[in-house]
């Protein structure tokens, strides 16, 4: 592996954050923009200290300890058994660097996995209850998955164990989006919609985001964040070689650009008018979908799934607000487990065969998204559901009106937009 | 209930793993699997809309 180009890649991974962090403010209401960014900011911190306390040592690393058991006579890898605070991590051992280089771009994949909710929670997901949950993702719900696929775990080898092809996610469509997008859907079903979202005989309205021009600077840092994320985890976990980067590059951009112009054509063609903040959400669900192939499938097939990631987002989108009510400001569930579970199965479809025919790629890709839904999701919404019980995740009513910015930060991110009546007297 | 299915379908799924060999069982199980999974889904979802469209009571679920 190159340590080079790894480190390098991993420092573009922070772009992702922020990159996302923007266009869940920019989707969101004005008066709870400030909340948002505080919110992701403290999610980011939060994660990253929980994993390298706890999470890290539950998430391991390739060849590094773990828990396992017998069932029926198959071998069962479960949970990493690294050292509690990364204490067994050394950074002076080149004999280590994989330790080392995976806690390294881990503390910055779980802040994505953290500030993805947020944007389902925006306008009405209290601060405390943020920090909460956050610590219950980093230190459980994440690391258990990602040992499962990224630390030898028994995702990783189903070969061995059960002569199918190991699950594979090169850049994280499963490991970090869909174990982020399910968390947004059990929290947007714990707090609710916004008020006003829907009159009382269930019809939706309209809430506009606030700043689409922040959403498209979003959109191009994610990008950028994407490239290193996609790089840095098919290097660190699969072993890609330099020389595949550049494939990941280029199928990165091509699968982002063609989800984003798929929403554009979609929203033309259904509304006769590009919708902006739904095209970014398409641009968003393309990177998704592309992080499950890396570099490993042909730019033709990464336009693709880029495109079919986009039309999947335009209307998952709409029938999740207006038949289920699930009222999603940012589009976090259907861009980041919608697209991301297309992704995964893409890549069992389009991906290659490592081992076995192209039947068993799709059924280990099956296996691996039967295990987010049927067993990831209800840990995380029961881990949710108690934690709502103590600290109460939605703000008060006095709340949903004030915004979040002016309840729980006590001023707004833009107190110049207040017109003062003194500006307009004659001078 | 929908909670149930979804560990259910998880279940269902690794079931078939352990104790199925042919690559077309193991398939079908997997997809039914799914498939069971995707109405928990459906069934929790369903759930949460109604919990949203019955009258409210202060400071409860909003």
């Amino acid at each position: 592996m190159n340590l080079t180009l790894c480190v390098v890649a991993i420092m573009l991974v922070p772009l992702a954050a922020a990159g996302l962090s923007l266009i869940h403010q920019g989707l969101g209401r004005s008066r709870s923009a400030a909340h948002a960014m505080i919110a992701s900011l403290c999610a980011i911190g939060i994660a990253a200290i929980v994993f390298v306390i706890l999470g890290f040592s539950f998430a391991g690393y390739q060849g590094g300890p773990a828990q396992s058991f017998a069932l029926a006579g198959f071998k069962f890898d479960w949970l990493g058994a690294a050292s509690l605070a990364a204490s067994g991590v050394r950074f002076d051992n080149s004999a280590d660097v994989l330790a080392a280089l995976t806690l390294c771009f881990q503390i910055f994949a779980v802040g994505i996995v953290a500030i993805i909710p947020i944007s389902a929670g925006s306008d009405r997901w209290r601060l405390g209850p943020i920090a909460a949950a956050t610590a219950l993702v980093a230190a459980f719900a994440y690391p258990i998955f990602s040992h499962w696929v990224w630390g030898g775990g028994w995702l990783a080898q189903l070969g061995d164990t059960f002569s199918i092809p190991a699950f594979r996610d090169m850049g994280g469509s499963g490991v970090i989006h869909v174990v982020g997008g399910l968390m947004a859907l059990s929290v947007v079903w714990i707090i609710g919609p916004r008020r006003g979202k829907y009159s009382t005989d269930g019809m939706a309205t309209a809430i506009p985001g606030h700043n689409i021009v922040l959403v498209a600077l979003g959109c191009i840092l994610a990008l950028v964040g994407w490239i290193g994320l996609n790089s840095a985890a098919s290097m660190l976990f699969y072993g890609a070689p330099p020389e595949q980067v550049i494939a990941i590059i280029i199928n990165t951009m091509l699968s982002a650009s063609a989800g984003g112009l798929a929403v554009v054509a979609t929203t033309r063609i259904r509304y006769r008018k590009p919708d902006a903040s739904l095209s970014a959400n398409g641009w968003t669900a393309g990177l998704v979908a592309s992080s499950a192939s890396g570099g490993l499938v042909s730019p033709l097939v990464a336009i693709f799934i880029g495109l079919i990631a986009g039309i999947i987002v335009a209307f998952l989108i709409e029938n999740l607000e207006l038949r289920l009510q699930v009222d999603d400001p940012g589009g976090a569930i259907s861009v980041h487990a919608g697209a991301g579970i297309w992704g995964l199965i893409a890549f069992g479809i389009f991906g290659p065969t490592t081992a076995g025919s192209a039947a068993e790629n799709i059924l280990a890709q099956f296996v691996g998204i039967a295990t987010l839904l049927g067993l990831i999701l209800p840990l995380l919404h029961g881990g949710n559901l108690l934690l709502n019980h103590f600290f109460r995740f939605r703000v008060d009513s006095d709340g949903d009106w004030q915004g979040m910015d002016i309840r729980e930060l006590g001023a707004g991110a833009y107190p110049e937009f207040v017109i003062h009546a003194d500006e307009f007297v004659p001078r | 209930m929908g909670f149930v299915l979804l560990i259910s379908g998880w279940a269902l799924v690794l079931a078939a793993l352990v104790l199925l060999t042919g690559v077309g069982q193991r398939f079908a199980f997997i997809l039914a699997g799914i498939a069971v999974e995707t109405l928990g889904l459906h069934l929790m979802g369903s759930a949460y809309k109604a919990l949203q469209s019955m009258p409210k009571k202060s400071g409860a679920h909003r």
